[in-house]
C-alpha cells in the first residue's frame, strides 16, 4: 500500500480542512460550501477525462455548465400555463417546420451536384437557401419570441423530474460537444481551445439575450430540488440529503471512470495519447476515441453543472464566468494531477474551499489596507475597492496556473504509471 | 591535426540511446563517408556534431577545440555547414532567400560567394524568385547544397543527399561533391549508396548498432569482404 | 443618398476601423503563433494593457501641462510601444521561455498563456478598478464632416480614425519591408518556415523570439490605444477581442502575417455588415417600386447583442473548409 501513501496523505489532509471549515463556518454554511464543491468535483472529473487521458484542451468548460443547467431549468421548472395557452407554441412550431424546409432545402441543393450540375452552382444554391433559411427563420422566431415575452413572459418548464433533467443536461452538453469536437477534433490542439472559448461565449450570450427561451437576465428560480427542501425538512437536513446525492453521484462516476481506465478502452485512449502515430497505424480510429472521451467529458460538466445550479436554486445567465467556472476548473485539475480521478477530486475540493475562503479574506485584507492607508497616510481609497479585491483573485488564478505548470506540471497527484499488463 | 575528430561518442534521443562510442577522424580535404545498416546511428552521429541530439558522453573536437554540445546556431559562425536528409529548404521563401539565409553567420557582403553559388548550380539562377517548395526534388537539392556553401563552409556534413533522386541525379549530386571537395571543402557524408559513396571517398566509417565496426581508406572498405558481404549486398 | 452615406459612415467607416484593430492585433498572434508555436491567449490582454499606460502616461503629460494638436495617447504612443514590448519580453522571459526550455508541449503553453491573461487582467482590475475611461484629457476630440455635394448628410470620421488609418497603413507597409527586406525579418521567416533548419543555418531562435515579442507587443499596444482613443479605454475587453483576433489569424493562415492584415480586415467588415440595418438601404428602393414590398423597421443579419458570433461562425467555416486559412498557411 506504499503506493498509496501520498493520497492517503492528502485526502487526511482535506478531511481536517473540512473539519475546522465545519468548527469554524457553521453546519449549514459548511454544507453548503461541501455541496458546492462535490458539483465541481464531477466537473473537474469531466475536465481530467478531456485534458488527463486525451490531452483535449477545453477552454469552454463555463459553457457546457451552463447549456447543462439551462437544460435541466428547461426540463425541470413548472409549466407555464400562460405560455401552452397562448400563440407561443403555434409561432414556434411553424418556425421549426419552416426551419426543417429549410434544411431539407439546403440538403437538396446540395445534392443537386449528382445530377451534374457544376460544381459553383450547387455551391451557390447551398449558399442561398442557407441564407433565406437563416432568415426566414430568424425573422419568424423574432415575431415569435415578441408574442411570447408579451403573452406570458417565457416558455416556462416542462415540470418533470429533476433526475431527468440532469440526465438531459449532460444530453445537451454531449450534442454541443460532438459538433465541436467534430469541427477541431482532427486539427492542431490550439484550435479546440479557441473553438470552445468561443463556443462558451456565445452559449452564454444566447442564454442571457434570448429572453423568450431562458427568460435572460430576469433570472429563473426558485428550481425545484431532487430531494426534499428546506421549507420541509429544515435547513441543515435538506442540504445533507442534498450532499448525499452529489456524493453519490460523485462516487458513481468516479467508480466508473476507474473501472474504464483500466479496461482495455483505458488502455487505447493512454497509448493514444503517449503516442498518436503508433496507435493509429494499429488502426486506431484516433480522432473518434477522442470524440467519444470529449462528448463524454462535457456530459459530466453538463450534468454537474445542473446539479450546482438546482443547488442554488437560481438560475441567472450572467452567473456563468470563465472564471468561476473554467479556469477555477483547470486550477483543480492541473493542480490535482491530470489524468488521475483522485487527483481530480482532490484538486476539486481543496481549491474550492480555498477559493471560496479567500473572499471574505481577500476583503478583509482590503478593508485592513483601506484602514490603515487612511489612517497612517490620509490615503482616501476608490469606492470600487472591493470589487478591485475580487479581481486580486483573478490574479491569484492566474499565477497558480503559470506556476503549476512550471513548477509542478504533474500536480500533486501524478499519474501513476501502470506496471502490470 | 583532424579538422574533425569523435571520440567515444555516445549519443541517443531523450532516453534512448542509439550511439555506443563512435569514433571517426577526418582530416582536411578530405571526404569521409559512413556506411552501415538501418538503425546504427549513421544519421544521429552526424546530427551529435551539430548539437541536435541529446550527448551522453565523448568527446566531439573540430580543429582542435572541443565542440561537443555546441548548439546548432554556433557551429555554423565556425564554417560548419549541414544538409539534413529532410525539409533542407525553407519552403515558403525564394531560392535566393534560402541562399542569404545560408549566409546568415556571415556579417560581410555576400555577392562573391552568391556568384559562386549560382555558377555551381546554374539551373538556381533561373528560379532565383520562386519558392523552393515548387521547385523538383533535384532542384530543391541544390538549393540546400547551395544554401550550406553560402557560409563557405571548411566542413560540409551531407546527410543521405542521394536519398528520393533518380539514378541521373544521383551521380550529378556525386560529381559536385567531388568539386566541392576540390575547392577545400571537407565532407562527411551518410550514404545509402555505400558503393558509390566509398568509390569517392577518402575514409570509410561502417557502423553497426552503434559502434564502429570497420574503419579504412575507401578503397580498402570496398575491397573488404566483410565489409562487402555485410553492407554492400555481396 | 443620405442612406448611401449613413451605410458609410455606419457600416464601411466602422468596419475598417475595428478591421484594422483586429489585424494590428493578429499579425502579432499570428507572428507568436508561427514562431513560437502556441495560441497565444493573453493578447487581448496584452492589448488593455498597452491602453492602460497609454492611459497613465498621456494623464502624465497633461498633468505636467503638454499640449498638442494630436491626443496626448498618441503623442506618447511611442513610449507606450517601448513599454508595452518590454512587457511582452518580460511575460515570455518568466513564464513562456523556462516551458519552452522544458521542452513543454505547445498545449501547456497555451495553458500558461492562459494563466497570464489572467494575471494581467487581475491586475488592471486591481489597480484601475472595473470601470471604463476616457482617453481624452486637456485635448478636444476633432470630428471632421465632410461634405457630399447633393446630399444632407455628412461623411464622418474622427480623429483618432483618421490616426488609426494612417498607423495602420505604416505599420503594414514597414512590416511588410522589415519581413521581406531585413535580415531579421527574413530570419523569422524562416524559423517560422522551418525551425530546425534555422538553427542549422546559423540563426538564434531566442533572438528572432524576442523580435516577434517586440513586434507583436508593439502592435499591440498601437492597437489598444487606439481602440481605446476611438471608443473608451475598457479594462474588460480580453476574450471578447480576442475571439475575433483569433478568428482573423485563422482565417489568414496560421504565420502568415499578410494573411492576418487581410483576416482583421475580414472580420472587422463581417462584423459591421452582419450587424448593419440592411433596411436603410432597402427603403429608398421600396419608396421607387411604389411600395410594392415592405421594408420591416429592422432587418439585420444578426443583433447586435450577438455580434460576437459573427467571428465565431467565420471561424467555423474555415476549420471546416480550410483550416489552412484561406491563404496558404502552415501546414496543420
Amino acid at each position: 500500500m506504499a503506493n498509496y501513501r501520498r493520497d492517503i496523505i492528502l485526502f487526511a489532509f482535506l478531511a481536517a480542512l473540512f473539519a475546522v471549515v465545519f468548527a469554524t463556518q457553521g453546519t449549514a454554511y459548511s454544507l453548503r460550501l461541501t455541496v458546492e464543491a462535490t458539483c465541481y468535483a464531477v466537473i473537474a472529473l469531466g475536465l481530467s477525462l478531456q485534458w488527463g487521458t486525451a490531452g483535449l484542451f477545453n477552454v469552454g468548460v463555463m459553457g457546457f455548465i451552463a447549456a447543462g443547467a439551462f437544460t435541466s431549468v428547461l426540463i425541470t421548472y413548472p409549466v407555464n400555463d400562460a405560455f401552452w395557452a397562448g400563440d407561443g407554441p403555434a409561432l414556434l412550431g411553424f418556425t421549426a417546420l419552416k426551419a426543417a424546409i429549410g434544411v431539407l432545402a439546403i440538403w437538396a441543393a446540395r445534392q443537386t451536384r449528382r445530377f451534374g450540375f457544376p460544381a459553383w452552382l450547387a455551391n451557390l444554391l447551398t449558399l442561398v437557401a442557407l441564407a433565406v433559411t437563416f432568415l426566414v427563420v430568424s425573422a419568424d422566431l423574432d415575431i415569435a419570441a415578441n408574442v411570447i415575452e408579451k403573452e406570458a413572459e417565457w416558455v416556462g418548464g416542462f415540470g418533470l423530474p429533476v433526475f431527468l433533467g440532469w440526465a438531459a443536461a449532460g444530453v445537451v452538453a454531449g450534442v454541443i460537444a460532438w459538433f465541436v469536437g467534430k469541427i477541431c477534433l482532427g486539427l492542431r490542439s490550439d484550435y479546440l481551445a479557441i473553438a470552445t472559448l468561443g463556443i462558451a461565449q456565445i452559449i452564454k450570450t444566447l442564454l442571457k439575450n434570448a429572453d423568450w427561451l431562458t427568460h435572460g437576465t430576469l433570472t429563473v428560480s426558485p428550481l425545484p430540488w431532487p430531494v426534499a427542501g428546506a421549507a420541509e425538512t429544515g435547513f441543515e437536513t435538506a442540504r445533507a440529503t442534498y450532499l448525499a446525492l452529489t456524493a453519490t453521484l460523485l462516487v458513481i462516476v468516479y467508480l466508473l471512470l476507474e473501472r474504464a481506465w483500466h479496461a482495455p478502452w483505458g488502455r487505447m485512449m493512454r497509448a493514444i495519447r503517449d503516442n498518436e502515430d503508433a496507435a493509429a497505424s494499429m488502426g486506431k480510429d484516433v480522432n473518434r476515441r477522442r470524440l467519444e472521451i470529449f462528448v463524454f467529458g462535457s456530459m459530466l460538466m453538463g450534468t454537474g453543472g445542473a446539479a450546482l445550479i438546482h443547488f442554488n436554486t437560481i438560475f441567472d445567465p450572467s452567473g456563468f464566468i470563465d472564471l468561476n467556472h473554467t479556469f477555477l476548473v483547470w486550477v483543480m485539475v492541473i493542480l490535482g494531477g491530470a489524468g488521475n480521478n483522485r487527483g481530480a477530486i482532490f484538486g476539486a475540493l481543496f481549491v474550492y474551499v480555498v477559493w471560496t475562503m479567500s473572499e471574505p479574506l481577500s476583503l478583509a485584507f482590503f478593508g485592513q489596507v483601506r484602514d490603515l492607508g487612511q489612517a497612517w497616510f490620509g490615503w482616501v481609497a476608490p469606492d470600487d475597492l472591493d470589487s478591485r479585491a475580487i479581481s486580486m483573485r483573478v490574479f491569484v488564478i492566474g499565477l497558480t496556473i503559470a506556476l503549476v505548470l512550471r513548477y509542478a506540471p504533474q500536480g500533486v497527484l501524478p499519474e501513476r504509471l501502470s506496471r502490470k499488463g | 591535426m583532424a579538422l574533425l575528430e569523435i571520440r567515444d561518442l555516445t549519443a541517443g534521443y531523450g532516453v534512448m540511446t542509439i550511439l555506443k562510442g563512435v569514433n571517426l577522424s577526418l582530416e582536411e580535404g578530405e571526404i569521409g563517408v559512413i556506411v552501415g545498416p538501418n538503425g546504427a546511428g549513421k544519421s544521429t552521429t552526424l546530427k551529435a556534431v551539430f548539437g541536435l541530439n541529446t550527448i551522453t558522453g565523448g568527446q566531439i573536437l573540430f580543429d582542435g577545440e572541443d565542440i561537443t554540445g555546441t548548439p546548432p546556431e554556433r557551429l555554423a559562425s565556425r564554417r560548419i555547414a549541414f544538409v539534413p536528409q529532410e525539409a533542407n529548404v525553407f519552403t515558403t521563401m525564394t531560392v535566393h532567400e534560402n541562399l542569404e539565409m545560408g549566409a546568415y553567420a556571415r556579417r560581410s557582403d555576400i555577392s562573391a560567394v552568391l556568384d559562386h553559388v549560382y555558377s555551381v548550380f546554374p539551373p538556381l539562377k533561373a528560379k532565383r524568385n520562386q519558392p523552393a517548395g515548387e521547385l523538383s526534388g533535384g532542384q530543391r537539392q541544390m538549393v540546400a547544397f547551395g544554401r550550406a556553401l553560402m557560409i563557405e563552409p571548411r566542413l560540409l556534413l551531407l546527410d543521405e543527399p542521394t536519398a528520393g533522386l533518380s539514378p541521373l541525379f544521383m551521380s550529378e549530386i556525386f560529381d559536385r561533391i567531388i568539386a566541392i571537395n576540390k575547392t577545400g571543402v571537407s565532407v562527411a557524408m551518410v550514404e545509402q549508396n555505400a558503393k558509390q559513396a566509398l568509390a569517392i571517398a577518402h575514409k570509410g566509417f561502417v557502423l553497426a548498432n552503434g559502434m564502429n565496426s570497420f574503419t579504412g581508406t575507401g578503397a580498402e572498405l570496398l575491397a573488404d569482404e566483410d565489409v562487402a558481404r555485410s553492407f554492400l549486398g555481396g | 443618398m443620405n442612406e448611401l452615406i449613413f451605410f458609410v459612415n455606419k457600416a464601411l467607416i466602422s468596419g475598417f476601423v475595428i478591421g484594422s484593430i483586429y489585424a494590428l492585433g493578429a499579425i502579432g498572434v499570428t507572428l507568436v503563433f508561427g514562431i513560437l508555436r502556441f495560441a497565444h491567449f493573453a493578447h487581448g490582454d496584452l492589448m488593455t494593457v498597452g491602453a492602460f499606460v497609454a492611459y497613465v502616461l498621456a494623464a502624465a503629460a497633461a498633468a505636467a501641462g503638454v499640449t498638442a494638436p494630436v491626443p496626448l495617447a498618441v503623442v506618447v504612443l511611442p513610449a507606450v510601444i517601448v513599454v508595452t514590448a518590454v512587457m511582452a519580453l518580460g511575460l515570455d522571459r518568466a513564464f513562456y521561455r523556462p516551458l519552452r526550455r522544458a521542452g513543454s508541449p505547445g498545449v501547456v503553453l497555451v495553458m500558461a498563456s492562459i494563466g497570464v491573461t489572467l494575471m494581467l487582467q487581475g491586475l488592471i482590475r486591481l489597480f484601475a478598478g472595473p470601470r471604463s475611461r476616457e482617453m481624452y484629457f486637456t485635448e478636444p476630440k476633432d470630428i471632421f464632416r465632410i461634405d457630399i455635394p447633393g446630399a444632407a448628410s455628412k461623411i464622418v470620421v474622427t480623429e483618432p480614425q483618421l490616426i488609426l488609418f494612417v498607423f495602420t497603413l505604416v505599420a503594414v507597409v514597414a512590416l511588410h519591408w522589415f519581413l521581406s527586406r531585413s535580415r531579421l525579418g527574413k530570419a523569422m521567416r524562416a524559423v517560422s518556415d522551418n525551425p530546425d533548419l534555422a538553427r542549422i543555418t546559423g540563426i538564434s531562435i531566442e533572438t528572432v523570439v524576442r523580435a516577434t515579442w517586440i513586434i507583436g507587443g508593439g502592435l499591440a499596444a498601437i492597437a489598444g490605444t487606439m481602440l481605446s482613443l476611438d471608443v473608451t479605454l475598457k479594462p474588460d475587453l480580453s476574450f471578447n477581442i480576442l475571439l475575433p483576433i483569433f478568428a482573423a489569424t485563422i482565417v489568414g493562415g496560421i504565420g502568415q502575417p499578410y494573411g492576418a492584415i487581410a483576416g482583421g480586415f475580414l472580420v472587422g467588415f463581417s462584423e459591421t455588415l452582419a450587424v448593419f440595418n440592411w433596411s436603410v438601404l432597402l427603403r429608398p428602393i421600396a419608396r421607387f417600386t411604389d411600395g410594392a414590398f415592405e421594408v420591416p423597421a429592422k432587418l439585420a443579419f444578426v443583433p447586435t447583442e450577438y455580434k460576437l458570433m459573427v467571428p465565431f461562425i467565420i471561424l467555423v467555416i474555415v476549420l471546416i473548409w480550410r483550416p489552412t486559412g484561406i491563404f496558404k498557411g502552415r501546414v496543420l
